[in-house]
């Protein structure tokens, strides 16, 4: 917004949860409103422009789908550890990916997705050629986990972000 | 009879979650290399968060909530640093 | 245990079962950790804990004590957020802490650097040895959590 107040939202929300969590008084009003602005201003520092959202229902369908997608896979790699990797049969294994995504933010949001999902995990992303270095915990197929993470993930990150 | 049940429930989430704590515990004791042990000493925080916050449920007090935050946010930096330290730290070449 | 004495069934059976699912997928993920053979393995074994483990036994937490009202269930929203938060860096952070290690002692099974590999991929076979223009990984290179 401007210089004193650089992340209203964050700050409201930095706030309401200091409030939550303690009681509410006066003396906590004024201790969280300071510690709040003072992170805003941190956080003002440390990232001068903002993520711009275009759109929120790719966001919103991109939750959905992927805490259906973090159920499942819980369910997948707790029955591959139990039954001893398929009793030997699964194989692991390397993936690159190349990435449209360019932005920080929904870069970020994307690896958060992919950590979260038991199974696949973020190794490294090269930022000049935009790849994206991926173990995956039962590699099938290659080409199936590039277009699911293209398709299912980034597509809708492109949609949402500008 | 809902009572039982909770408390059995309780019960066997704190057990199980002393053993996955043991168990990360022997991964990090073990090794083979630096990175399996912070890998280990990480889970071992994460276990130990959900740990507190299941004898927070049985106890009935917000305090252990409190601690569990603390060692959510501990087992954070410290495993940030660590793996910072073997990405910065360690001369190999 | 008093403020569990009177709690009906239908507040009960989610949390007990929520408990029960959560500290199983936190001691699978555990498991996971022990029995895994190759690091990169291990790996995935936490995000067992951190995901459905920690969300279902805050979960059965926040449904009890919402119903008990011993307070509001501020505290495992936050704690929620916190792990799903750090895992991502702590996770990545090692992976990349492992890769480098790897790289830098010429494992052969792990993939040579990204940008290195793009250059020599015409000529296969040759991406993983002889001389690089760069060396495997460099310490700065470009990580969306650590550049800019």
């Amino acid at each position: 917004m401007n210089r004193l107040v650089p992340h209203p939202i964050l700050i409201l929300a930095l706030v309401l949860m200091w409030l939550l969590m303690t009681r509410f008084t006066l003396g906590n009003l004024i201790l969280g409103t300071a510690i709040a602005l003072v992170a805003g201003w941190a956080l003002g520092a440390l990232e001068p422009e903002r993520p711009r959202i275009r759109r929120f229902w790719p966001l919103i369908r991109l939750a959905g789908i992927v805490s259906l997608d973090i159920v499942r896979s819980n369910i997948a790699v707790a029955a591959l550890i139990v039954t001893g990797g398929r009793h030997g049969q699964r194989r692991s294994g390397f993936v690159q990916i190349p990435l449209r995504l360019r932005d920080p933010v929904p870069l970020g949001l994307l690896a958060v997705i992919i950590t979260a999902t038991p199974g696949t995990a973020w190794l490294e992303y090269d930022g000049e050629s935009g790849v994206l270095l991926l173990h995956v915990f039962d590699l099938v197929d290659d080409e199936a986990w590039r277009h699911l993470i293209r398709d299912r993930y980034e597509a809708l990150l492109l949609e949402a972000f500008a | 009879m809902t009572e039982t049940l909770i408390t059995w429930a309780i019960a066997y989430a704190q057990f199980a979650l002393a053993v996955a704590a043991c168990l990360a515990t022997v991964r990090a004791l073990r090794g083979p290399r630096a990175q399996d042990r912070v890998l280990g000493l990480d889970t071992l925080y994460v276990t130990a968060m959900l740990l507190f916050v299941v004898t927070g449920i049985r106890v009935g007090t917000p305090f252990f909530f409190e601690a569990a935050m603390v060692i959510g946010v501990m087992g954070f930096v410290a495993t940030v640093a660590l793996a910072k330290f073997l990405i910065r730290g360690e001369v190999i070449e | 245990m008093k403020h569990l004495a009177d709690l009906p069934l239908w507040i009960g059976v989610p949390v007990a079962l929520l408990l029960v699912i959560g500290a199983t997928l936190t001691l699978l993920g555990t498991l996971g950790l022990v029995r895994l053979r190759s690091f990169y393995d291990r790996l995935h074994a936490p995000t067992l804990g951190t995901s459905w483990g920690a969300a279902a036994t805050l979960l059965a937490s926040m449904i009890l004590f919402s119903w008990t009202e011993v307070r509001a269930a501020v505290h495992e929203l936050v704690l929620g957020v916190l792990v799903m938060v750090t895992t991502p860096v702590t996770l990545m952070l090692l992976g990349r802490a492992a890769l480098h290690r790897d790289r830098a002692e010429g494992h052969k099974d792990v993939p040579p650097a990204v940008a290195r590999e793009r250059e020599t991929s015409g000529t296969d076979g040759r991406a993983g040895q002889g001389a690089s223009p760069r060396p495997a990984l460099q310490p700065d290179s470009p990580g969306i959590f650590m550049d800019r």
